[in-house]
């Protein structure tokens, strides 16, 4: 068994009178990689706020490697931020903001200039020592701030939605840098995203939030095939969400007809939510087809043709290797594991 | 760009009239004597006045001191506010700009006064009383109670742009209270420091009214000694000239001094 580095118990915080996190049990291991995903507004940052120390959580407890740490300010924690946009001093040069947390903790100066030159080092900026922060581009601003965090050795590295300022090349290159960095520190990272790529080519562990509450936790694989429920599985990535009944363990029913499937443990006749992702999909003749519908639009995506089909009404998003015209008639064929069956939304 | 260059015409025009031309007339007049020949007694007769120059510069560091030592939290203070709060409290220190400045420095009369509102009121627990009026404390706190705005909004405009992030940073990264305020919110404020020591100083040294007002015959500063020589019994405005003259080169020694105070800051992040 892992060891527990951060524990939430029922979290609940309040700003202006309005409940922003409703009740947040979370166990964060040691050595883990985990990435709380959600849209904006879902309280994401503010749970990494809460553990870095500058939200005090209106009830509910954090504990750090077993202890109550609700009333310890940040500067006593051991954890350490990288922050949205970086936060760089700009007074002081690159050396000099790495070396900011090694001198208030006054660690003598020849081993500070080993500790910085180390950091500088794993972020590939060795010989930056003496720039001007200020005139650095944003993937080395980026970087500053990553040696600025893990020179004081935190036991856990909370990143504020880190690559959110980069353009796309470059958020992929520092995607791997960080995995990277994680992997070579062996410490804990958790980090706060709204991009649903990086969650998932990234973590150990994703942990889907809306509304101040957490939806699903697992792995980017649990996330991806076996969504909770419609929002996460429209948020990770495209998903044709269809309503329907589970007529009993292995079989349900929708767009009109029956299907094996591989879920059990509902409710007879419980209506459900069917999600298929739409790279299951095949595309066959009508005959051979479990649904079919006609194609309305094909749309070259690069990688695949995204293919919308109307069947029943409903529009059917098909991501296919395969171009078909528009106006065919198709058949559509998935095998019982590509359907998935998530319980319905309590909002809905 | 020539047009650029049009367009800054009446500005050079407004500064060669208002501005170059003063200056020059009065490096003429402290340069001679009253029929126009050349001298530098003016100049040397200065020397005489040593004593009154140290009281004005000791009366405007003290004034500009205290200046600092009060608004400096308080524009933090206020820079940290957000709203209503905010606006609030930039409202009530511009408040007392509105009122002239010659009432505002003769109710602090009415309130020094051996007789006056404080002694009165002191009296009346059987305190006192008190000297206040015609002392130096009385001439610096009118000039901390003048001048006091004038060190905080720059102060307040600097610390508004210190990013709040830079501030959690410096905690995040284990930095007390304390350190925060050495490391991160003291380095970052410098240039409103030296912009509100400059407003606050200049003025300061050189002010007559208050000194006159609150300061008494005792405790003449540079300005009253000036202004005897153009508008007093003693009129001599070459004299005048040169001491005007002095003060301007002593008031201009101080700010570069400052200057350099403020570019060596600004360097230690441009070091290479």
């Amino acid at each position: 068994m892992e060891n527990v580095m951060i524990g939430l118990r029922g979290i609940a915080v309040d700003f202006d009178g309005e409940r922003v996190l409703k009740g947040i049990n979370l166990d964060i291991m040691d050595k883990e990689f985990i990435t709380f995903l959600g849209p904006s507004g879902c309280g994401k940052t503010t749970t990494l706020r809460i553990i870095g120390g500058f939200v005090e959580p209106s009830e509910g407890d954090v504990f750090f490697e077993g202890t109550r740490i609700n009333d310890l300010p940040p500067h006593k924690r051991q954890v350490n931020t990288i922050f949205q946009r970086y936060a760089l001093f700009p007074h002081l040069n690159v050396y000099e903001n790495i070396e900011f947390g090694l001198k208030v903790s006054k660690l003598p100066e020849r081993e500070r200039k080993l500790r910085v030159g180390d950091a500088l080092e794993l972020v590939g900026l060795k010989g930056y020592e003496y720039r001007n922060v200020n005139l650095l581009s944003g993937g080395q601003q980026q970087r500053i701030a990553i040696a600025r965090a893990i020179v004081n050795q935190p036991k856990v590295l909370l990143l504020d939605e880190p690559l959110g300022a980069l353009d796309l090349k470059l958020r992929k290159e520092m995607q791997r840098e960080l995995k990277r960095i994680q992997q070579s520190l062996e410490i804990t990272f958790l980090y706060v995203t709204h991009d649903q790529e990086e969650a998932l080519t990234m973590s150990d562990r994703v942990v889907v939030m809306k509304d101040g509450n957490i939806l699903q936790i697992g792995t980017p694989q649990d996330i991806y095939n076996e969504p909770a429920n419609a929002f996460v599985a429209d948020f990770i990535g495209e998903s044709n969400i269809i309503d329907g009944i589970m007529l009993e363990d292995f079989l349900v029913e929708f767009a009109n007809d029956t299907f094996p499937c591989v879920d059990k443990g509902f409710e007879e006749n419980e209506r459900i939510q069917v999600v298929i992702r739409p790279e299951d999909i095949r595309i066959v003749s009508p005959d051979d087809g479990k649904i079919s519908g006609v194609v309305e639009t094909v749309t070259f995506m690069g990688v695949h043709f995204e293919i919308v089909v109307d069947a029943l009404g409903y529009k059917w998003t098909i991501h296919s290797t395969m171009s078909v015209p528009p106006e065919t008639i198709i058949g559509m064929d998935f095998t019982p594991e590509d359907i998935h069956i998530m319980r319905r939304m309590e909002e809905e | 760009m020539p047009k650029a260059k049009y367009a800054s015409l009446p500005y050079i025009l407004w500064s060669l009239v208002f501005v170059v031309a003063p200056l020059a007339l009065v490096v003429v007049f402290a340069l001679t004597t009253p029929d126009g020949g050349f001298t530098i007694a003016n100049v040397t007769k200065v020397a005489e006045y040593t004593p009154v120059f140290l009281r004005s510069l000791w009366l405007a560091v003290l004034a500009t001191a205290a200046c600092l030592l009060a608004g400096y939290p308080l524009a933090f203070i206020m820079s940290r506010q957000g709203g209503i709060s905010q606006r609030t409290l930039v409202m009530l220190i511009m408040l007392p700009m509105w009122m002239n400045f010659l009432l505002r420095t003769y109710s602090w009369m009415t309130l020094l006064e051996n007789n006056g509102i404080i002694n009165s009121l002191l009296g009346f627990f059987g305190l006192g009383p008190f000297r206040m009026i015609n002392t130096q404390g009385a001439v610096v706190l009118g000039m901390v109670y003048n001048y006091l705005p004038f060190m905080i909004l720059p102060l307040y405009s600097i610390m508004t742009k210190i990013d709040g992030r830079v501030i959690e940073a410096a905690q995040d990264l284990g930095a007390n209270s304390f350190q925060v305020f050495l490391r991160v919110v003291l380095p970052l404020s410098v240039p409103g420091i030296t912009t509100g020591i400059t407003m606050v100083f200049v003025p300061a040294i050189s002010t007559f009214i208050i000194s006159r007002m609150l300061g008494g015959g005792a405790n003449m500063m540079i300005g009253d000694l000036i202004d005897a020589q153009f508008l007093g019994n003693a009129y001599n405005p070459n004299l005048g000239a040169a001491i005007s003259l002095v003060l301007m080169i002593f008031v201009l020694l101080i700010m570069s001094m400052l200057n350099m105070f403020e570019d060596s800051e600004d360097k230690e992040g441009l070091i290479l």
